[in-house]
């Protein structure tokens, strides 16, 4: 069924008795060409563009829980392409392309609005960096705008630039990023790869995996056996989990990040702000939310919470540079857990046994990543050759040397 | 306008009028209403619009679960958005507005979407506006962000304070009704150290709200006189109006006490604490939130919850109206009849969705058993009520109970599961409580008053006992165990018309109907795709309905699909109040230099490094802007002598038999070989073979370093140094002490800085070139004996010392050298002249060792020694880290001199499009060199060091410049070191 | 979250600055035949277990004592505290 305004005209009329199903619910077939394991937003848009890239349809999706119950579902909804280094700024700036047409591809709204994503900063020596980061992105073809205070003052006067500890120097902007309702991006591509013959099944856990010789032939679900050709593990957050089911010991940690939204208000900002001296970013969502983040808790966790001492961190962050959020009440605040890697970005990458891949390792970016992520891990899955813009995103950088450390921290994943 | 609707009795203070405004109309009420009783004392029941459809609403509950009722407090920088008018507690001149309407209240003119209902059903907007792609952000979502949202922010700073504190206890009793107040007596009794929070004003919980007895006494009495008990307690700590939001790990809680929000101002106390609360033990005696039914047009205003609209009766003398019908599917439905009645409100009927005998006889109220509401007629207001059998009955107040949900809330903040009880209807808390956690009275299904107090007062007693603490006085009064059989009946099948299952966010029995169609079968899922349960009031009476349609449409039972766990915080917390003091200047604390007084007395204008405030330029009469300060401090230093205080950068003392070992491991060059009275620079790897951190070390004695770290890094060097002393080398004899803030220290530099110091340091200490050359360090005295240190080492290139003293001397010490350096001409100079002299001299900084850059990249690979163990060695071997062709740091001149630099630049070869694949490296610092008369600038680039003397493109798209620059040595001044040596 | 410091008591785990798997005491040798590859797995690869976790916290705002903390990272239940610098030597490290 093809979702347009008509459409809902005509079931509005007629008593809305006429929606179908969005997806279907199939057992598992006994074999498989791939098997994607995890149903979340990377899983899935791996499967929607090997379907209509790649032509592969005898593909399942094998999602433990309910589809998007990861972290499409518990981000703050942020996209863009802002990245400095060659490994990374034209893989994001390829996503961001993706995000661009991704309503038409799928035919689902999932509300990526382009609002604009704003860094401040508040010293010479970041402006130095962010000069850098914004040159980088022209040269990769993204957009990037260089604001200073007065101009700041001009678009966005709620924010602190009088009383500051920090004062606001200025700012970077890429107008071309923005936000989009996140949990809609999974049921788009779900619904979209579903459509194109994609099994989605869920509650159906992985529970081991059939490796033979080196190879591996398929996995061991809660719901039997399901032998594929290929599998491909997309379970950041799970990852170590899963991966050590197949013996292996990765670059990665898993942390907690938590995020919040406060009551719905009328609208207050225009688009994405980030704190460049404190650990907040905000936006508003279309349900007038303000939905804000800051950092990771920073210890080892696959508790879905956080604590305290964060919370409070982040939201002082918030009263720092707008102190007229004071009045709006946090309602809801949750954690999920993230891939920390070695050097603060992904991998997209075969693995040392045969036919067993893997995606992971985002970090808490792997929202923005997702369109680019499917569509690279589907490119890898079906030629077997890493798509031009995840050529870095290698299980063996660090073996080598070739990190992609965005933040410069090192080996160390709870400060990336 | 009067109190149309006040009953008689009632716990409030009749003997003083309060007054207010609702959307500026002048009200009465009483002390000891909230808004909501007061409103609707006045008879004022629509009170606001809801999300989508823009329904007319009135006050749904009589507490922190409302819905419906959300205004706007206050007014211009103190306006507060979306809050419950059924927890506001009324004060004289209180201002509130209703929200989410455009047009006035009455005459909403989004009401119009209620027409368009049929085609705004669950998810629609994931179905369209999809075309033309351009329209998304330019109309569609424009008009829906508009129209969605609720309560505005006044755009202006929150003009109150708020505190932070920290409380501790044995046993923490959350809840102040029947169970909790027993709990805490018990406790208290006992001598355990009690906190009771509430987050009521008045503590008593359903005891202020029911007719029940206790020990023949009226329940508020027996919770008044509990209070007192418990005030005169100075183990216990009773907090109202106090709200414990979470549960976190270990114990800890977070509570928001509201400390003037019941005033009509602040005047200058914190408006609200947040307090964390480190408990031993808790009690969550939460109580349970009741829960309507869905039927057709169930959202009219004078539709209440049973127990809500007996609360307000009983606790505050008001009733929605004369004549009130009840619809109920539980024995709990019929007191409100019988405490209506009781207060004179006529009850027209008594509709039992159980086929059953009356269960009281109220006068006048007929008993429609086996029935149910089907529909109601009242657009502002309820005006009667259909019947499944089609009778329709006149009322203007319905009263509706769904049975009760005990509050589960916080024994799910830590993935805690709640379990289905059958008899109760209703999820109770599950085996996985937060550790220390248990619960007690109605949060944990002990739902009548006798179980409920009993409860309190076992649990409380076994909690304190875990703790070694004997329990006594646990007897509690008699009371009743009053009737509550209840039934599972959620929503009347029958009814045609929308039935409403989340009030505030407009989802109804059709929306979950149509997702479970959809495929959208987990709860999760239900709730994301319909918002049911993502309002303001998180779902606290609407989740449950919503799961049960959900199972009956999917041909589950409850427990089979599950629920949805819940998350702090329990009820919304203003941001400022978690953000506390922490905020405009106070976000975090200033770390001052030494001579920062000084600096401020003679012309310094500041600048933040990461807490510090340092002198970035000082500027002199005549001084238009600040290039012409910090070239003259520049071009001065050069030629006379400048002083800057250096005391931000790190100083680790570092003492012991093994210390020069310690050192050899922690910094990639060697140390032990360091001389006695020398000084050497070091650079610090990280494990991973990555630059972490440069400075100077001296060797003050045989088993004494002092090293310096920069600025940024002093406290992470410490602390990598301290994992080195204790978990890599526990056995090397070494102590460190962190002395940045012990000793102040002051750069003097320039050809004449030998000469100043030599009117400052006492003369028995020779520092001639020969007796103190470059590089050396040791003790001496000052001003008379005043112990100091002396180093020889140079960042500005330029012949310098530092110049350390103890801390407290660091002001005046630094007036005596710029007094005795007078007749030389001696500037003061700042961080921006700093930073001229040593990109003149190509020193790295922070622009520089970004933590991405190898010792290859800065031209000091041959630095990393390989013939010891140290951090970072072995890695930063790594075939990827020392190409030939990985960028270098070099200089940069423009080939036309009269341009400027621009720091983060990218280069590209001559020749070459300006794109990413074709990026050659960047520029990291750039200066106007006073000395050179021009800009000049440090950079990576590809093998720069085979490059001296090209010509590439600087390109800054972002400004849109691309200049001619050329590779040069980073040393533009004096290269070979002859001045730092004189 | 609290630490139960074995030499100061209970104390709030804002106090403390995370490090990572207490694995990190166990450094390999440079001089080692595959030294690199051994920094490799050392620097890099992590069991990062759902369950019990020695992991190493350093009590900045405190004593300045490294702890090896064995903390189930599914619960966050903390169920020993040493001090990480008897750990190592324990585990034979020494200067």
């Amino acid at each position: 069924m093809r979702y347009s305004g008509f459409r809902v005209l005509k079931e509005g009329l007629t008593g809305n008795k006429g929606w179908g199903k969005a997806w279907r619910e199939p057992d598992p077939k006994p074999e498989y060409d791939i098997v994607i394991i995890g149903g979340g937003g990377h899983g899935l848009a791996t499967a929607f563009y090997l379907a209509k890239e790649f032509g592969l349809t005898n593909v399942a999706v094998l999602e433990k829980g309910w589809l998007g119950s990861g972290n499409i579902g518990r981000n703050t909804t942020i996209i863009r392409s802002n990245y400095m280094l060659p490994g990374n700024e034209p893989f994001y700036e390829f996503s961001l392309k993706l995000w661009e047409n991704l309503e038409q591809e799928t035919n689902y709204n999932a509300m990526v609005s382009q609002r604009s994503i704003l860094n401040l900063f508040h010293t010479d020596g970041q402006r130095d960096a962010f000069v850098r980061r914004a040159n980088a992105m022209l040269l990769a073809g993204a957009d990037a705008e260089l604001a200073d205070a007065a101009q700041l003052r001009q678009e966005l006067p709620f924010l602190d630039f009088d009383n500051a500890r920090f004062p606001i120097k200025g700012g970077l902007f890429q107008r071309r990023g923005g936000t989009v309702r996140h949990d809609a991006v999974a049921w788009g591509y779900a619904r979209a790869a579903d459509s194109r013959g994609v099994d989605i099944i869920q509650n159906c856990e992985v529970t081991g995996f059939q490796i033979e010789n080196g190879t591996c032939t398929g996995v061991e679900t809660s719901r039997g056996p399901i032998r594929a050709k290929k599998v491909a593990m997309c379970v950041a957050g799970s990852s170590g989990r899963v991966a050590a089911m197949a013996g292996m010991r990765l670059p990665i940690e898993s942390h907690v990040l938590q995020a919040f939204v406060t009551e719905g208000l009328k609208p207050v900002l225009p688009g994405v702000v980030t704190f460049g001296a404190g650990h907040f970013y905000v936006s508003q969502s279309d349900k007038g939310g303000l939905v804000f983040g800051g950092d990771i808790d920073g210890y080892n966790s696959y508790a879905q919470r956080g604590n305290l001492p964060v919370v409070e961190d982040v939201c002082e962050g918030g009263m720092a540079i707008m102190p007229m959020i004071g009045r709006a009440r946090l309602l809801r605040s949750w954690g999920g857990i993230m891939d920390m890697s070695m050097d603060g970005s992904p991998f997209i990458d075969k693995t040392h046994i045969d036919g067993l891949y893997f995606n992971g390792g985002w970090c808490y970016g792997g929202f923005k990543a997702t369109p680019a992520s499917g569509f690279c891990y589907a490119h890898l899955l079906a030629k077997d050759e890493p798509h031009p813009t995840a050529t870095e995103l290698r299980l063996d950088r660090f073996i080598t040397g070739n990190m992609i450390d965005e933040k410069g921290m090192g080996n160390q994943p709870n400060l990336h | 306008m009067n109190q149309i609707n006040r009953l008689p009795g009632g716990l409030i203070d009749r003997t003083e009028e309060v007054k207010f405004q609702f959307n500026d109309k002048w009200m009465r009420g009483y002390p000891g209403d909230t808004l909501a009783s007061a409103l609707m004392a006045n008879g004022q029941l629509l009170v606001g619009r809801s999300f989508k459809y823009h329904r007319p609403r009135g006050v749904f509950t009589a507490g922190s679960e409302e819905p419906n009722a959300l205004v706007q407090l206050r007014r211009r920088a103190a306006q507060e958005p979306n809050t419950r008018a059924t927890v506001v507690e009324l004060f004289e001149g209180l201002y509130a507005t209703s929200q989410n309407h455009r047009g006035s209240l009455e005459h909403d003119l989004l009401a119009v979407n209620d027409l368009f209902a049929p085609f705004l059903s669950a998810g629609f907007y994931y179905k369209t506006f999809m075309w033309p792609k351009a329209f998304w952000e330019k109309l569609y979502e424009p008009i829906i962000r508009s129209a969605a949202g609720l309560g505005r922010l006044s755009m202006q700073e929150d003009p109150d304070s708020y505190d932070k504190g920290f409380l501790h206890c044995d046993l923490l009793v959350i809840g102040a009704g029947p169970a909790g107040l027993a709990a805490a007596l018990t406790a208290g009794r006992s001598g355990a150290r009690v906190i009771l929070a509430d987050e009521d004003f008045r503590p008593g919980g359903r005891l202020n709200a029911e007719t029940l007895e206790l020990d023949g006494m009226a329940g508020h009495h027996w919770a008044a006189q509990a209070v007192a008990e418990l005030s005169a307690m100075g183990n216990v700590r009773l907090m109202a109006r106090t709200t414990v939001y979470g549960a976190y790990d270990h114990g800890v809680y977070g509570a928001l006490e509201r400390c003037t929000d019941h005033l009509a101002q602040s005047d200058g106390k914190p408006r609200q604490v947040l307090w964390r609360i480190y408990s031993k033990r808790a009690v969550l005696a939460a109580g349970a939130t009741e829960r309507p039914i869905a039927f057709g047009n169930n959202d009219r205003p004078g539709i209440l919850l049973a127990g809500a609209m007996r609360t307000y009766a009983n606790r505050y003398a008001v009733a929605p109206g004369k004549q009130v019908a009840v619809f109920t599917n539980n024995d709990d439905g019929w007191r409100t009849a019988a405490d209506l009645y009781a207060k004179g409100v006529e009850i027209t009927a008594i509709v039992d969705s159980r086929d059953g005998p009356a269960l009281l006889d109220i006068p006048g109220a007929r008993h429609y058993g086996g029935q149910a509401v089907m529909d109601t007629v009242g657009r502002k207001g309820i005006k009667s009520i259909t019947l499944t059998d089609g009778k329709v009955i006149p009322c203007d107040g319905l009263a509706v109970s769904g049975g009760w949900n005990p509050n589960v809330h916080l024994t799910c903040h830590q993935r805690g599961r709640p379990e289905w009880r059958e008899d109760l209807c209703a999820f109770v808390p599950g085996g996985d409580l937060p550790p220390g956690m248990v619960v007690a009275g109605a949060a944990n299904g002990a739902m009548t008053l006798a179980a409920a107090l009993s409860e309190g007062a076992v649990k409380a007693s076994a909690q304190i006992q875990d703790l070694g603490i004997t329990p006594k006085g646990g007897d509690m009064p008699q009371a009743e165990d009053e009737p509550r059989e209840t039934s599972a009946f959620w929503h009347v099948k029958a009814s045609k018309k929308r039935a409403w299952v989340d009030l505030q966010n407009d989802v109804t029995v059709k929306d979950v109907k149509l997702a479970n169609t959809e495929g959208f079968r987990s709860v999760e899922l239900l709730k994301r795709y319909t918002t049911m349960g993502m309002a303001t009031d998180q779902g606290k009476t609407s989740n449950i309905a919503g799961l049960a349609i959900l199972a009956e449409q999917a041909g589950k039972t409850i427990p089979e699909v599950g629920t949805t766990i819940f998350r702090p915080p329990y009820t919304p917390v203003p941001l400022g109040a978690l953000a506390g003091r922490a905020r405009g200047t106070d976000f975090r604390p200033y770390r001052l230099t030494p001579s920062h007084k000084w600096a401020e007395e003679n012309g310094a204008s500041f600048v933040t490094v990461g807490n510090w405030l340092r002198a970035e330029w000082y500027t002199r009469p005549g001084e238009k802007g600040w290039r012409d300060s910090v070239d003259r401090e520049a071009s001065q230093t050069r030629t006379t002598v400048g002083i800057c205080d250096v005391t931000t950068l790190g100083k680790i003392d570092i003492q012991g038999k093994d210390a020069g070992a310690f050192l050899d491991m922690v910094y990639a060059n060697t140390f032990s070989t360091l001389k006695v009275g020398r000084v050497r620079y070091g650079l610090m790897l990280r494990e991973d073979g990555i630059c972490y951190d440069d400075g100077t070390t001296a060797r003050m004695g045989e088993n004494h370093y002092v090293t310096t770290t920069t600025t940024a890094n002093a406290v992470v060097v410490f602390r990598r140094m301290e994992f080195v002393r204790q978990c890599l080398c526990p056995d090397m004899d070494v102590h460190l002490i962190s002395i940045t803030d012990g000793w102040a220290q002051f750069a003097v530099a320039g050809p004449k800085s030998r000469d100043l110091l030599r009117k400052v340091i006492d003369a028995e200490h020779d520092i001639s070139n020969e007796a103190f050359p470059f590089m050396s360090c040791g003790p001496v005295t000052v001003c008379g004996g005043t112990p100091a240190r002396l180093f020889r080492i140079s960042f500005s290139g330029e012949m310098a010392f530092e110049l350390a003293v103890p801390a407290r001397y660091g002001n005046a010490m630094m007036a005596v050298l710029n007094e005795a350096g007078k007749e030389f001409d001696a500037t003061p100079y700042g961080t921006e002249a700093l930073g001229v002299m040593r990109i003149e001299k190509g020193h790295c900084t922070g622009n520089e060792l970004t933590g991405q850059t190898t010792a290859h990249n800065i031209g000091l690979g041959k630095m990393v020694s390989q013939k010891k163990a140290c951090i970072g060695n072995v890695l930063s071997q790594r075939p990827e880290m020392i190409r030939d062709d990985a960028v270098r740091l070099v200089g940069f001149r423009p080939v036309d001199r009269s341009r400027k630099l621009i720091a983060g630049s990218h280069f590209i070869t001559k020749g070459d499009a300006a794109n990413m694949a074709n990026d050659q490296g960047w520029m990291t610092s750039v200066a106007y060199s006073p000395n050179l008369g021009y800009s000049i600038g440090l950079g990576f680039i590809k093998q720069g060091q085979d490059r001296m003397g090209e010509i590439v493109r600087a390109v800054s798209p972002i400004h849109g410049t691309d200049m001619e620059v050329e590779i040069v040595s980073p040393h533009f001044v004096d290269p070979e070191g002859e001045r730092l040596r004189g | 979250m609290i630490i139960n410091h074995p030499l100061l008591g209970p104390r709030d785990v804002a106090e403390f600055v995370y490090l990572g798997d207490a694995a990190l005491i166990d450094r390999p040798d440079w001089q080692a035949p595959d030294a690199q590859a051994q920094f490799h797995a050392y620097g890099y690869l992590r069991d990062n277990p759902a369950g019990a976790h020695r992991e190493l916290w350093y009590h900045e705002q405190g004593d300045r004592s490294w702890l090896v903390v064995t903390r189930d990272t599914v619960t966050h239940e903390i169920s020993k505290v040493e001090l990480a610098r008897d750990v190592a030597r324990a585990r034979g490290r020494s200067k």
